[in-house]
């Protein structure tokens, strides 16, 4: 009888060691090679520099100059010393530049979401740029935070690049094998010159760029971008001076944007608690209930005053007048109507809600609903093979209007103050964790409008699975019972009229 | 019988391995063509958690607390080869905050259960070894990454146990250790942080080690009490960050106590039986403490009873 039991026992472990044999942890991107190499981009309408060399790049050492060749000797003993982890790198930073700093900063947005415990005393700490290492570590990335560092990063590489494209034309530095037989291409390389590198230039803005945003993360950025910079010089795309050009004109790009960043309000968006209370009494002045905190002890709203933050597609006035008319009144029949059907999804739930409501939840700890619609893109621009300057103008064509989609939303949320379904019935449970800020207009649906619309302009192909994902995403938090009915209707026409500027600006930008 | 579900025990600290005759756990014996059946109710609850190793209390769920139904079955295919099947029913719920709770039919378990070494006398003492090979698979499309209030992880699993058990004047103790491998788990999003991001739907769940020791008074198989100390350690996994929600491939460890007994009413087959455990020290779960009660039936067909124990 024992060898049927070690029989069973064997077929156990059989059967569990297949399913584990998988490894599941990376998508496997192709290594990139643009359709389209882009040689006119250093024309392309930039977002914050005035003209494409507004940051001076010094002219290139000659090819034949001595110097030069050491730079090229340095390539060809790199590849002749490679190593199996080169190999992996080579293949992790082929994929694209661009997209891989999109997904390091996707990582560092799950990696600070998380809100700060309460003190012993009921209050909550704030985060403070200045200690960022300290509890609560700084920054608290969440929904608007994060929609603001995905736009910063990526319009900051695209104007980089731009402007690093504008270079490449003036100085028409060949790339590294055509000035040496014996280096070879290790991924293929875009375009027929290489000064300053777009890879850098895209490696130098977006770290410089994270490192404003996740200070606490300074020293990890650089040494991934010591990685980056070692691995397109080992891939035969640029040699040690197209690299250092690009890192520098990356960083002095980014500088431009950090100062607007320094300026742009968002530092003032957590408010005072005098801020807090008048958004309580304005509500109760205005005859309605006001909005309170879900969370024990309650917990100051996230980020009241981040409407107020300056925006990349529209000015303030355009923000303004476009905030979206009130909520039903908390007193009104058509609110009665909108909260029981709220409780009906809250006692009817069912598996297909619950995915649903967690596939699009993007809450506590993860990259967020913009770091959720950063990744939908991602993975449909890999086979569009778009070169890294498009890559960057579309990620920031995104990202720009799910900033302003962020700030839009706040405002409407932080004027109207109304109360989640939760709150003015308690019997409501929900599916997902409820948000710590007001209900109207439904964030969720403000972003994946926005994202819809100027995805489907990018990928025209993909513009009815778009809005089919946006729908179900804005849905999600009506059968999560945390949203009423209005505030996902007018969150996504709110977000399609944003998304809209952005499909405004990329049929004038010059790269249509 | 026996309530050894490990992934209900992970998620939510909330359950625990209980002793009762008969079960995967134990040196007893089902004898052949018996069969017995029955159902336990379990209630555990708890409102302190281990964040990492960091001890703490949440407002925000309050008390999250488990009530548990499971059917049983142990048949005796020979004098020393037993199967055991259990299927467990659960509904959880957190006291505060607005996360709704969660309820439904769980894994089925299957394990088998070989006799090594026979009740050997060696001196004054009775010897007893078996080994054990089981597994369990979810029953249902629950909702695994709903931590702390899903019902169980939804992975499907495969374990081995040795159970040694020694006695002397009915006084008697056994000692268990075993592990289990765990399939990965599809989860309903496409991104998740660890410890780093992964971009992935599939969660690689560690592995997981029990060593059990119990010490009692044994009047036969059906009629003993017995004092329990557990400890559980999952083999890697991460810790939850501080103010995370807890995640499947949490490093989830406990150390626990208790008591059980089973008791035998009359002649007829039937018995009832009882538990308490309470968790000493923890990584990842819940400080739980569990009651358990339960009824199992008896029937022999062989027509004549041989009480082989």
């Amino acid at each position: 009888m024992n060898k049927y039991i070690f029989t069973f026992a064997g077929l156990a472990l059989t059967l569990s060691s297949c399913v584990r044999d998988r490894e599941p942890f990376s998508l496997d991107f192709p290594v990139l090679a643009p359709l389209n190499t882009d040689t006119g981009a250093g024309s392309w309408k930039t977002i914050l520099l005035s003209k494409p060399d507004d940051f001076a790049v010094t002219a290139p050492i000659a090819v034949t100059a001595a110097d030069y060749k050491l730079e090229l000797h340095e390539i060809t003993e790199r590849q002749k010393n490679k190593t199996a982890q080169d190999e992996k790198l080579l293949s992790y930073w082929g994929a694209g530049t661009v997209l891989r700093w999109n997904e390091v900063l996707r990582e560092l947005v799950a990696k600070y979401n998380l809100p700060p415990v309460q003190n012993p005393d009921g209050t909550y700490p704030i985060p403070s740029s200045a200690n960022p290492l300290a509890y609560p570590a700084f920054p608290f990335a969440n929904p608007p935070y994060a929609a603001r560092a995905y736009a910063y990063v990526s319009a900051a590489q695209y104007d980089a690049l731009v402007s690093a494209n504008f270079y490449r034309q003036k100085y028409r530095r060949p790339v590294p094998s055509q000035n040496l037989n014996s280096i070879v291409e290790l991924i293929p390389v875009s375009g027929a010159y290489s000064y300053p590198s777009d890879d850098i230039t895209a490696a130098g803005a977006a770290v410089a760029m994270m490192k404003l945003l996740f200070p606490g993360e300074q020293a990890n950025l650089e040494a991934k971008l010591d990685e980056c910079i070692n691995t397109m010089i080992l891939s035969g795309s640029c040699t040690r001076s197209d690299a250092v050009a690009g890192e520098k004109l990356g960083r002095d790009v980014a500088a431009k944007f950090i100062a607007r960043a320094r300026t742009d309000r968002a530092g003032a968006a957590v408010g005072t608690p005098a801020d807090w209370k008048k958004l309580e009494s304005d509500a109760i002045n205005r005859g309605e209930i006001p909005w309170i905190s879900r969370e024990i002890p309650e917990r100051p709203p996230m980020l009241p005053l981040f409407g107020k933050v300056k925006g990349f597609l529209m000015d303030s006035l355009e923000m303004v007048n476009g905030r979206p008319g009130p909520p039903p009144s908390t007193n009104s029949e058509q609110f009665r109507k909108e909260l029981a059907e709220v409780k009906s999804y809250s006692m009817n739930p069912n598996r297909t809600y619950f995915r649903i409501v967690h596939f699009w939840g993007d809450g506590v700890g993860t990259y967020t609903p913009p770091g959720h619609w950063n990744a939908i893109a991602c993975e449909d621009f890999v086979p569009q093979r778009f070169s890294e300057v498009r890559w960057a103008r579309n990620l920031a064509l995104l990202n720009m209007s799910m900033m302003d989609a962020a700030i839009c939303c706040w405002d409407a949320k932080f004027y109207y103050f109304n109360p989640r379904p939760s709150q003015v019935d308690p019997e409501i449970k929900t599916l997902t964790g409820v948000p710590n800020f007001p209900a109207y207009t439904s964030g969720h649906s403000t972003f994946s409008g926005a994202a819809a619309t100027i995805l489907g302009h990018i990928v025209p192909a993909r513009a009815a699975a778009y809005n089919a994902m946006a729908s179900e995403a804005s849905l999600s938090r009506l059968y999560g019972a945390i949203h009423y009915r209005s505030d996902i209707e007018t969150g996504m026409s709110m977000g399609k009229m944003i998304g809209n500027k952005a499909v405004l600006r990329a049929q004038t930008d010059g790269a249509e | 019988m026996q309530l050894k579900h490990y992934p209900l025990l992970l998620a939510l600290g909330l359950l625990s391995s209980q002793a009762q005759a008969q079960t995967d756990n134990d040196a007893l014996w089902m004898p052949k063509k018996n069969l017995c059946g029955g159902i336990i109710y379990q209630h555990g609850q708890w409102n302190h958690y281990w964040e990492g190793t960091f001890y703490r209390e949440n407002l925000n769920i309050g008390t999250v607390s488990s009530k548990m139904a499971m059917a049983m079955a142990s048949y005796g295919i020979n004098d020393n080869l037993n199967a055991i099947v259990m299927l467990p029913w659960i509904k959880n719920q957190a006291s505060a905050g607005t996360l709704i709770g969660q309820q439904g039919v769980q894994d089925l378990s299957v394990a088998l259960k070989q006799h090594l070494l026979g009740r050997t006398l060696c001196g004054k003492y009775y010897f007893n070894l078996a080994g054990v090979a089981g597994g369990s698979t979810p029953m249902t499309n629950y909702v695994a990454d709903y931590l702390p209030l899903s019902i169980g992880m939804h992975s499907t699993n495969g374990y081995v146990r040795a159970i040694a058990d020694v006695e002397r004047n009915k006084w008697y103790a056994t000692a268990t250790a075993s592990y289990m491998l765990r399939s990965n788990v599809k989860i309903d999003r496409t991104a998740y942080y660890t410890t780093e991001m992964n971009y992935s739907n599939v969660v690689r769940m560690p592995s997981v080690a029990n060593m059990m020791l119990r010490i009692g008074y044994r009047l036969n198989a059906d009629k003993f009490v017995e004092l329990i100390a557990e400890r559980m350690e999952t083999i890697g996994g991460f810790d939850i960050r501080r103010n995370d929600m807890p995640f499947l491939s949490n490093n989830m460890d406990a150390l626990r106590t208790g008591i059980a007994a089973k008791w035998a009413l009359g002649k007829g087959g039937l018995s009832l039986m009882g538990s308490g455990m309470y968790t000493l020290a923890g990584r990842n779960m819940g400080r739980s403490t569990m009651l358990s009660l339960g009824a199992v039936y008896q029937i022999d067909f062989n027509k004549k009873t041989i009480i082989t124990n």
